[in-house]
């Protein structure tokens, strides 16, 4: 579920890398604030693991098909949630730039989605209170289960948010919406239980890595938790807000367009108009396939030019 | 889905990409990685219905790969084979928006069509700008011209580190991979009860891995920062390299000079 950069209005790729980027701040300096220089390496060598753990694919029994882990629960739980929200954001840096998964534009949405969702609200509100002191089995898995479900039903709906308000899409909210978190939940339940697997087994093998790796277990309070709720509940509520009333009629006019496509009458826009109007098609057609032309000449004249002088040299 | 052995082998050779020398890759990381912001906020600013107005943008990436020598052949196919995710999402527009837009010879499309391959364009744009940026610069300088730039450097050496494991996991993982398919037959052993004990295996492996690594560096005298070879410098091309593509690019975004050209080409034609 990574955004991609063709997906999003430069509004709310630039909004989301600003509050993530505080947020990386943030979290920066509480870890370097630990005192634990082992902590860094511990960190890249985890995220490259979470990379790794991504290749071993799982074989769902009776579907043909196969997952593999997301790893932002995992990683809350081995790093806490401060570290582990850092190094999610290093492992989606490296996934846009190598792996041309998401993008550097959408950064901030991506860190958010699978990032804060799984590190700050379904690790600390769900997953910590239900494992308890990660003693039992049972627990363990129901903890994961219940924490990589809600944290992925969050981040699939940030989606839609920002899919809806970038706009650049005409995918309507309420059915994507509907799309998104079914699927999402079925992701969720192999997440879950993806997660719980790697747990249990660190905790028969080696059961001093859960209790030292998660330091201050217990420090989340109730009015931290309160305020984490408050505080996700204004953010919620401001973009629905936002979204609500930028498109009065989204609702109606979404659910119109799914049912009946033909009947519904699209707002005429200035730009449509003038487009039309303008009889501007053939006179850009021809244009784009000039510059491209021009473009890619350029390329080749340069790739000569350079490959002379570099032979030159050699 | 699962990243195969054919994903690891590219992340080498993008790796290696990156260690040419040519003039771009002797630029400073940091012009490079503000330029191609520049580009991106440029391209995804485009009104949705926007094609003629987004080809000048070729130019970017066109140049880039050819001055720093990275196949054009091996972009296409990269771009090609990922994130069908915003195409899926894309393909919607033909379908939800039918009203017509443009005439191109006679022929009227509807705005869903230009829209969605507006979507394909910014995709390939933005995609190869990303994977260009990092084939003449190298994550290594990336990171430290994030450094240089204001992030945390906590976030920045564990980032280097990131990178640096990478390869060596990655191998490790397509060795445990080999051994489990060969043990496993018609499918069977692939599910979630061998998951965790492999997974879990790795883990503990890496993590003492982690901790060796720690004890190796804090004998050769680490102190919390990397240190590069080639110390970061902005020079004069730097400059030019920043200002010139900065004031293109901008160029690009405010007039439209495809347009323009296309008018100018039917006005002569009779």
């Amino acid at each position: 579920m990574h955004m991609a950069d063709a997906l999003v209005s430069p509004a709310i790729g630039a909004g989301m890398l600003a509050v993530t980027g505080g947020m990386v701040v943030h979290c920066s300096r509480k870890v370097s604030r630990e005192l634990d220089d082992r902590k860094v390496p511990l960190m890249g060598v985890v995220a490259a693991f979470v990379f790794a753990a991504q290749m071993i694919n799982i074989a769902i029994p009776g579907t043909g098909s196969s997952g593999h882990l997301g790893g932002g629960l995992l990683m809350a739980i081995l790093l806490g949630p401060h570290a582990a929200f850092l190094t999610m954001a290093s492992v989606l840096i490296v996934q846009a730039l190598f792996f041309a998964d998401g993008g550097l534009l959408v950064l901030g949405c991506n860190v958010l989605n699978l990032g804060y969702f799984p590190c700050f609200i379904a690790y600390p509100l769900l997953f910590k209170p239900l494992a308890g002191d990660c003693r039992k089995k049972g627990r363990i898995v129901a903890a994961s289960l219940a924490a990589a479900i809600v944290g992925l039903q969050l981040g699939s709906a940030a989606v839609v948010v920002q899919t809806v308000l970038s706009g650049v899409t005409d995918l309507p909210a309420i059915p994507f919406l509907l799309v998104m978190q079914p699927i999402h939940l079925a992701i969720g339940v192999i997440e879950g239980m993806a997660t719980a697997a790697v747990v249990l087994f660190i905790w028969k093998q080696r059961p001093e890595v859960l209790d030292a790796s998660a330091p201050g277990r217990g420090e989340g309070s109730f009015a931290r938790v309160l305020f984490a709720l408050a505080v996700s509940a204004v953010l919620v509520a401001g973009g629905l807000s936002w979204f609500a009333s930028q498109q009065p009629d989204g609702l109606e006019w979404s659910i119109a367009a799914v049912a009946d496509s033909e009947k519904v009458p699209l707002p005429p826009e200035d730009h449509r108009t003038a487009l039309v109007e303008g009889g501007a098609g053939t006179a850009g057609l021809v244009g784009s396939a000039l510059t491209l032309a021009l473009a890619a000449l350029a390329g080749v004249a340069f790739r000569w030019g350079r490959g002379g002088r570099s032979h030159g040299e050699e | 889905m699962a990243r195969s052995e054919a994903g690891v082998f590219d992340l080498g050779y993008l790796d290696r990409l990156s260690r040419q020398d040519t003039f771009v890759h002797r630029l400073d990381p940091r012009a490079k990685l503000i330029t191609t912001l520049v580009f991106l906020v440029t391209v995804v600013s485009m009104h949705k219905y926007e094609l003629s107005a987004l080809t000048p943008f070729f130019l970017y990436p066109v140049f880039l790969a050819a001055a720093g020598n990275v196949p054009i052949r091996y972009l296409a196919r990269k771009i090609a084979l990922v994130s069908p995710f915003a195409i899926t999402l894309g393909l919607f527009n033909p379908f939800l928006d039918t009203g017509p837009l443009v005439q191109v010879a006679g022929i009227t499309v509807s705005g869903g069509w230009v829209s969605f391959t507006s979507i394909l364009v910014r995709f390939v744009l933005t995609v190869g700008a990303a994977l260009i940026l990092v084939a003449i610069t190298g994550f290594t300088s990336v990171c430290a011209a994030l450094g240089r730039l204001g992030v945390p450097r906590v976030f920045v050496v564990q980032l280097m580190f990131l990178y640096r494991y990478l390869f060596v996991l990655t191998d490790e993982t397509v060795r445990l991979l080999r051994a489990r398919s060969l043990r496993s037959f018609g499918g069977k052993g692939k599910g979630l009860a061998t998951f965790g004990p492999l997974a879990g295996r790795l883990l503990l492996r890496t993590l003492d891995r982690a901790q060796r690594i720690h004890l190796a560096m804090c004998a050769r005298g680490f102190d919390g920062q990397v240190r590069l070879s080639r110390p970061l410098q902005f020079r004069l091309p730097d400059v030019v390299f920043l200002l010139t593509w900065t004031l293109l690019l901008l160029g690009m975004r405010l007039f439209n000079p495809a347009a323009a050209t296309g008018r100018v080409i039917s006005e002569l034609l009779p």
